[in-house]
Formats: C-alpha cells, sequence, structure tokens
C-alpha cells in the first residue's frame, strides 16, 4: 500500500509541474486532471475512499470540465498558444520560483520539526463521513449550499451579455 | 465721599456713547457729550477736595471697594480706589485741566471729521488717567497705564490718513511699550517677594522684608523706574514725545504736556518706600532727571516748530521733577507738577490760538509780530512763558523750581552737582522760553491772520493763565498737605546754600536768559547767525536739533538689526519645518502610489511574499 | 501505512507549485487553474491531518473546500468571460486600469 502513494504522489507531483509549464491551455488543462486523479489515488491510499471518490465526481469531473467549457467559448487554441509562448519568458521564473522555494524549505521545515511521523489511523468510511455531516456539521452543510447558490446566481448574472444588433433573437 | 467711583466712571461711559454712536449724533450733542463728561467728574472731584479737606478720613486715606476682580489663589486685586493727599492733588489737577481743554477743543477740533472719536479718545483717556491715579493696587495701576498709553497712540495717529502721524503714534507705543515691559516684569518681582500688589500693604510688607540696599529691592525699583522713564519720557526713551506732537493741539496739551507724561512721577512719589529702599535706583532717579533736563533744554534752543519747542520743554521740566524724586523732595515735585499742568497746557493752548491763526503754520520763523495782532495769545502765551522760566514772585513756576533746586542742592543724596544743574537748567529754559516768545510774538510778521478764536478757546486759556500767576502762592500749605501722604523733605543741615541765596541766583538765571534771548533775537539778530555760521557751532546746532542724535542711535542699533533679520528670513524658515513635513508625505506619497500598478499579479506577489514572511516569523520568533 | 508527514510533504509541494504557477502566468485560465491547485493542496493537507486521528472531520472540511472551489470557479469563469469581451484578450495585465 505504501508504494501507491508514494507512486501516486511522484505522478501528482509531475503532472503538477507539466501543467503549470505548457503553452497550450487545453493541454494543460488535461494534465491537472492527472494531478487530480493522481490525488485521488493518494485519498485511497490513506484510507479515506469517500474524497476519493468526491475528488474525481467533483473536481475532475465537474470543474475541470466547466473550464474546458470556458476555453471552448474562448476560443483559445494554437494561435493563442503563439501568444503565451511570448508572455512566458524563463527569466520571469526567477522571482516565482525563489518565493515558492522558501516556502517549501519553511513547510519542510514545519512539517519535520515535529516529533517523528504520525501514522494514520486506519480507514474512516464513507458512514462515518456521513454521520458527521448530519450531525455536528449540519450547519456547515446548510452553509454550504447556500454558497452555491450565491455562486450559481452570480454566475449567470456575470455570464449574461447584452445581445448586439447583428444577433438574431 | 461715595461719589468717587463717578470721577472715572463718567468719562468712561461718555468714551463709551460716542465711540458707539458718535457718527450718529450731530457736533452739538458731541461736544455736549464729550465736555459735560469731563466738567461733570471736576465738579465731583472739586467736590470731594472740599470735604476732604474740611473733614479728612481717618488714617489720612478713603477706600472705596467696587468689586473682586481677580480671585486666584492668594492674588486677589481689586478694583478699588484710594484717595489720599497725593491723589488727591493729582484727581483734581488732571480733572480740572481735563475740563479746560475739553472745552477748547470743541472749538479747536469743530472744522475736522471724526469729530466724535475725538471726543470718545479723549474721555477714554481721562478715565483712563483718573483709574490709574486713583488705583490702590498696581494691577490695576498698570491697566490704567495701558489705558492711557493706548489713547495716547490713538489720539497721535488721529489724523491716521497722514502715514507720518501713524509713525509718530507706532515710535510712541513702541517706546512707552519696552518701559511697560520693564514695569510689568517689577510686578511679577514684586508680587513673587512680598505677596500681594496693593500699594498699602506693599509698602509696609516691603519695610519690614528688605533692608535698605537689599537687591530685590533694588531690582524692583530700578524696574518701576524703567516704567516711569517710559512713560514720562526721560533718558533714554525720551524719544517719541518730540514726534508725538503730530497729534491734534489739545492732545498735545492735555497728554503729553500736563496728564499722561507725568503718570511715571505719580507712580515713583506713591512707591517712594520702594525708592528709599534702593538708594542707588533713587540716585539714578535724580540722575536721570538731571542729565534729561540739560539734554532736552539744549534741543529746545534749536527748534523750529513751535510745538516741538514746547515738547523739549516738557521733557526737561519732568527732568526737574524726577530729580526733586530722586533727592528726596516728594512734595516739591509734585508742586512742580501742579504748576507746570497749569502753564504747560496754557502753552499749548496758546500756541494752538496760534497755529490756528495763522492757518496751520507751525514754523516759528515764518510767525512774528504777533503781539498786535492776537492780544490775548500773547498776553496768555506770556504769563505761561514767565511761569515756565521761573520770573521771580509773579509766576507760579517761579515757587515750585525754587524749591526744587534748593532741595537738590541741600540733599543728602544730591549735593552741589545737582544744584548747579538745575541753575544752568533754569538758564536754558529762560534762553529757549524767550527766545520763542521773541520769535513769535515780535519782529517783522511773516504769515498773515486769517482766524481769530472764539470764546471757548479763550477762556480756558485765560483761565489756566490766571493759575498760572498765582498758583505758586500756596506753596506752604500745599507742602504741609502733601506731607499727608508723603514724607517731608530732610535736608542736611547746613550744606548746599541757604533758601535766598538759591533763589537770588535763580533769579539771576533767569534774567540772563532773558536778557541774552532778546540780544539774539531783537537786537542783533545777526548774532544768531554767526552763532551757527562756523563749523562748530552748526555741528552743534545739528546735533541739537537731532536730540543728541538718539533717534539716529536707536535707528542704528535697534531697528537696522531688525529689519535686516526680517529680510534674511523673508522666506521664513521656520515655516520650512512645516513644509518640509508635507513635501515628506508627498514624496512618501509617490512612492507608495508606485506599488499600484493595478496588476493582479503584482498583488498576488505581494500577498505570496507576505506569507512567507509570516510563516517565517512563526518559525523563528 | 504512510507516515502523515510524507503526505504532508507532498501537499506542502503541490501547494508551492500552485503558488508558482500564479505567480508566473499572465493568461487568467492558468492563474485559476494554479489557484484550484492549490486548494486542492490545501485539502489533501486536511484528509491527512484528519486521518491521523482517525476522524471523519478532515474529509467534511475537505468536502467544504470542493463547494467554495465550486462555487469559486464558476463565478471566477464568468468573470473570465466578461474580460474577455471587454479587453479582447485573456491577457490579465491588460486589466489593469486601477493602476496608480
Amino acid at each position: 500500500m505504501n508504494i501507491m502513494f508514494y507512486i501516486a504522489g511522484a505522478v501528482a507531483v509531475a503532472a503538477t509541474v507539466v501543467t503549470v509549464t505548457r503553452l497550450n491551455v487545453v493541454h494543460a488543462l488535461l494534465y491537472l486532471v492527472i494531478s487530480l486523479l493522481a490525488v485521488a489515488v493518494v485519498f485511497y491510499t490513506l484510507g479515506a475512499p469517500f474524497v476519493a471518490a468526491l475528488e474525481v465526481i467533483i473536481y475532475a469531473g465537474a470543474i475541470m470540465v466547466l473550464f474546458v467549457f470556458v476555453v471552448m467559448l474562448l476560443n483559445l487554441g494554437k494561435a493563442e498558444a503563439r501568444t503565451e509562448s511570448g508572455l512566458l519568458k524563463p527569466s520571469m521564473w526567477i522571482g516565482p520560483g525563489v518565493l515558492a522555494a522558501i516556502l517549501i524549505a519553511e513547510l519542510i521545515y514545519l512539517v519535520t520539526a515535529g516529533t517523528g511521523g504520525a501514522y494514520p489511523a486506519g480507514m474512516v468510511a464513507a458512514q462515518q463521513v456521513g454521520m458527521a455531516l448530519f450531525g455536528p456539521y449540519l450547519l456547515g452543510v446548510e452553509l454550504a449550499s447556500m454558497l452555491l447558490l450565491a455562486g450559481l446566481v452570480a454566475a449567470y448574472h456575470l455570464g449574461w451579455r447584452k445581445p448586439s444588433r447583428t444577433e438574431v433573437r | 465721599m461715595q461719589l468717587l467711583w463717578l470721577v472715572p466712571a463718567i468719562p468712561f461711559a461718555g468714551a463709551l456713547v460716542l465711540l458707539v454712536f458718535g457718527a450718529a449724533l450731530s457736533r452739538k450733542a458731541v461736544a455736549i457729550v464729550g465736555v459735560g463728561t469731563i466738567t461733570a467728574s471736576a465738579l465731583i472731584s472739586l467736590l470731594i477736595a472740599g470735604i476732604y479737606l474740611s473733614a479728612p478720613p481717618a488714617g489720612g486715606a478713603y477706600q472705596q471697594y467696587l468689586w473682586l476682580w481677580i480671585d486666584v489663589g492668594s492674588f486677589r486685586p481689586a478694583f478699588a480706589l484710594y484717595l489720599d493727599a497725593l491723589s488727591l492733588v493729582m484727581m483734581v489737577v488732571v480733572t480740572f485741566v481735563s475740563a479746560l481743554i475739553h472745552l477748547y477743543s470743541a472749538e479747536f477740533m469743530a472744522g475736522d471729521e471724526g469729530y466724535s472719536r475725538f471726543f470718545g479718545y479723549m474721555n477714554l483717556f481721562v478715565a483712563s488717567m483718573v483709574t490709574l491715579l486713583l488705583a490702590n493696587n498696581l494691577l490695576l495701576l498698570y491697566l490704567g497705564w495701558e489705558g492711557v498709553g493706548l489713547c495716547s497712540y490713538l489720539l497721535i495717529g488721529f489724523w491716521y490718513r497722514e502715514p507720518a502721524n501713524g509713525r509718530a503714534a507706532r515710535k510712541a507705543f513702541i517706546v512707552t511699550r519696552v518701559g511697560d515691559t520693564a514695569f510689568s516684569v517689577g510686578l511679577f518681582l514684586l508680587f513673587r517677594d512680598l505677596g500681594t500688589l496693593n500699594i498699602q500693604d506693599l509698602m509696609q510688607r516691603a519695610q519690614t522684608n528688605w533692608a535698605v540696599g537689599a537687591a530685590a529691592a533694588i531690582a524692583a525699583a530700578a524696574l518701576l523706574l524703567g516704567g516711569a522713564v517710559g512713560k514720562s519720557a526721560q533718558l533714554p526713551l525720551q524719544t517719541w514725545l518730540p514726534d508725538a506732537m503730530a497729534g491734534p493741539t489739545p492732545t498735545s496739551a492735555l497728554i503729553h504736556a500736563a496728564t499722561m507724561v507725568t503718570a511715571g512721577v505719580y507712580l515713583i512719589a506713591r512707591t517712594h518706600v520702594l525708592f528709599a529702599l534702593a538708594p542707588p535706583v533713587q540716585f539714578a532717579v535724580a540722575a536721570i532727571g538731571a542729565i534729561t533736563l540739560l539734554m532736552a533744554g539744549c534741543s529746545a534752543l534749536t527748534q523750529n516748530d513751535i510745538k516741538r519747542v514746547l515738547a523739549y520743554s516738557t521733557i526737561s521740566q519732568i527732568g526737574y521733577m524726577f530729580l526733586a524724586l530722586g533727592v528726596g523732595a516728594w512734595g516739591a515735585a509734585i508742586f512742580h507738577f501742579m504748576t507746570h499742568a497749569f502753564f504747560k497746557a496754557l502753552l499749548f493752548l496758546a500756541a494752538g490760538i496760534v497755529i490756528e491763526a495763522l492757518h496751520e503754520e507751525h514754523n516759528i520763523f515764518r510767525m512774528g509780530g504777533l503781539y498786535r495782532e492776537l492780544p490775548i495769545a500773547f498776553w496768555v502765551f506770556l504769563a505761561g512763558g514767565c511761569a515756565l522760566s521761573g520770573l521771580p514772585l509773579i509766576s507760579a513756576g517761579y515757587f515750585s523750581k525754587d524749591q526744587i533746586i534748593w532741595s537738590a542742592g541741600a540733599s543728602a543724596i544730591g549735593g552741589m552737582g545737582f544744584w548747579a544743574v538745575a541753575l544752568v537748567g533754569v538758564l536754558l529754559t529762560s534762553l529757549y522760553t524767550f527766545r520763542l516768545i521773541f520769535v513769535v510774538f515780535f519782529g517783522e510778521p511773516h504769515t498773515p491772520v486769517s482766524r481769530r478764536p472764539g470764546l471757548a478757546m479763550v477762556v480756558p486759556a485765560v483761565v489756566l493763565a490766571v493759575l498760572s500767576v498765582i498758583g505758586g502762592y500756596d506753596r506752604g500749605p500745599f507742602m504741609s498737605f502733601m506731607s499727608k501722604a508723603l514724607p517731608g523733605f530732610v535736608a542736611v543741615p547746613g550744606s548746599g546754600v541757604a533758601e535766598n541765596v538759591s533763589s537770588a541766583i535763580a533769579a539771576a538765571a533767569f534774567l540772563a536768559g532773558l536778557l541774552g534771548a532778546w540780544f539774539v533775537y531783537l537786537r542783533q539778530p545777526s548774532v544768531a547767525e554767526l552763532l551757527v555760521a562756523n563749523r562748530a557751532g552748526s555741528a552743534l546746532h545739528k546735533f541739537w536739533f537731532a536730540d543728541w542724535g538718539m533717534d539716529w542711535l536707536y535707528d542704528h542699533v535697534f531697528v537696522r538689526p531688525v529689519v535686516w533679520i526680517t529680510w534674511a528670513n523673508r522666506n521664513d524658515i521656520l515655516d520650512s519645518i512645516y513644509d518640509g513635513i508635507a513635501a515628506l508625505a508627498a514624496l512618501s506619497w509617490r512612492g507608495l502610489s508606485l506599488t499600484e500598478t493595478g496588476k493582479l499579479r503584482w498583488y498576488a506577489m505581494g500577498i505570496a511574499a507576505g506569507t512567507v514572511i509570516f510563516v517565517a516569523m512563526v518559525m523563528f520568533l | 501505512m504512510v507516515p502523515a508527514r510524507d503526505a504532508l510533504l507532498l501537499a506542502a509541494v503541490l501547494f508551492a507549485l500552485g503558488l508558482a504557477g500564479l505567480l508566473v502566468r499572465r493568461n487568467v485560465i492558468f492563474i485559476l487553474m494554479s489557484l484550484e491547485i492549490m486548494l486542492n493542496a490545501a485539502g489533501l493537507a486536511f484528509v491527512v491531518a484528519g486521518q491521523r486521528w482517525g476522524q471523519p472531520d478532515g474529509q467534511v472540511v475537505f468536502l467544504f473546500i470542493l463547494t467554495m472551489a465550486a462555487a469559486e470557479v464558476s463565478v471566477g469563469l464568468a468573470l473570465v468571460l466578461q474580460l474577455y469581451h471587454q479587453y479582447k484578450s485573456v491577457d490579465v495585465d491588460a486589466a489593469s486600469r486601477m493602476k496608480g
């Protein structure tokens, strides 16, 4: 089981690196999907099958599809790739690279400075999660639904635009 | 006696009415209010004098408490009036002479705009002066002191459209301010050391707490002397009085001859205990008086403007009063004050008649031959002039001056030096007075007479002339009256000269001056030219004409450096501190606004960097 | 079992990579994608924490994060559409009228 974790982790990291450095948007999106799937496997190896399923269904299944739709609407294809290469020069990586490196160093220090590695205590099944959601976290669930409603209304309103004269009503 | 408070209150009310409503009143109404208030005040003070003389109050002094002014800790000065022999005499003289001068100016100022303003200021002046005289504590006295200073400024610059008048007014105010500052520092010192400003308490505590010659006494007395010197135009603060002649003649008569300039004399007389405790300062008083009377006498000899001659004469006569105070002849100083008020006011009023008659002509060398045209003016002027120079036996000035001269010689502080100076002063006084009379009233007429004075101008002059002649005969009773309030003169037995000898020599000096003036100005006018023709003579003439160079000195020592400093600071260095702060704020704004690029990635970078730093802080701190 | 430390390290690395991508890319779509990567990494950290103690709380929080990410993406992409229609480009530097 452990080895699965490390392989999936490596795949996730590699896929993320590739995502961030692609010029073509669609390619980047697809690599991102791979990264998310790898993370789902990581969840499974940690003993959390519920969120592993959620990750695949919602994150990789819904949110990424939303991205693909928008990319399709904006018609970002090969032409964009050319402008993108103009925008992305190697010199631009210096600042963010340094910042990210410092951050990783700090986080590594923080994580490893503790008292050795604790081990996850077995699997937490979906039933337990469901009981938690309907119990102590009920209010949170309601609030999350309000949030989704707000997101829905906002997305509808912001996405609407006045039809121009030449459009057919 | 309870009516004492009315004496300053009625003129003050008159001033309020005239200054607030004056423009709406008719000329006649203004004159009635302006002259009437002072006349009422004079009558009340005469009434009070009568009551005081017939039934003197216990302890020789009457106090009237009006209200508490300030109540802070142990400092509780009140508006309270104190009437003893000294303040009674001065109050009567001031109100009486003021009433006459107000009557005179009702006609004199009739042709000027600002009629109500003039009477308003004059009334305010009389109210302040009487407050000064009747105050029972030094703070109230200082209030009156400042009030008269203010009115002096307002009245000197009365014809404000002329910039020179404004300059003269400012000069007067600023120079006396120097003295006033010394006075107020003296007040602080007195209060700090003795804990009260009530004059009677002050004198008692000073005597018990301070030994003769104590440093605190010397300091306080010296500072009060500074104030007196400023107000009374003595050395070194005498430069303002000749220029103050820019004001209307009634103002010069009232303020700068008879009343305000004697405020310093009053102050020293009132606080005589303090001066007695500080012998060096008292000597300084006499020395200042002596030097000033000589300097002013010399300057008066060279002046062309009739009012400036009289101004220098005033400075000189007040020098006599200071000399008297300095040698301990307190009563004599006040006696001379009284006679001086009569004849100097008279001289100014007569000069005003002459000036008006010759249509604003001030230069004496353009007058002449007026004794035929203006006989009344001639006779009153002559009476005043004789009183001024001390015509033996038939003028008031003779008696008062003689007293001072003899006292100067016979006192412990004085000595023969002061006596000789006082006699030289008599010679000079006689010289310049008769020079003035001969040049103005005799000789060839250079300017025709265009106006004759009316009754309102003549009557006050005649009244004062009579007083100038007979005012000296009551010297005996006067001196004994004054001894109720002031210590008598202590003569050193065997020193000085006998009174008769002193009087005889003074009479001789008078005659010498009279003859000298007659000779130079009537008999042989060419002699005057000769005296000035040679280099030494003309240099001396110029030097004395410019008041011994004092104006030039002050201009170079004080005025020019200050003007240079203000020129050097014309960009206001201190302001640049605040400009600098503002510039710094603007600079930092410009710097910070560079961080607002409007670019999303820049802000994201900011957030990320901040996060990294915070995590680092959490890790290491 | 996998030590929690390693899983947290994985989360840290993913988060840093997402941050780098956010700061470098000028295309708005890429910025939103990097944001998603970061959210995912944070959620991973939560789940690891919950698993370490054997509680479902970590997974519950992950659910909430997911919900929030979904809402945010929908609104964000709608804004991207508006941006594109206004400026005719997906370069985020084009929308810098708040400069100064």
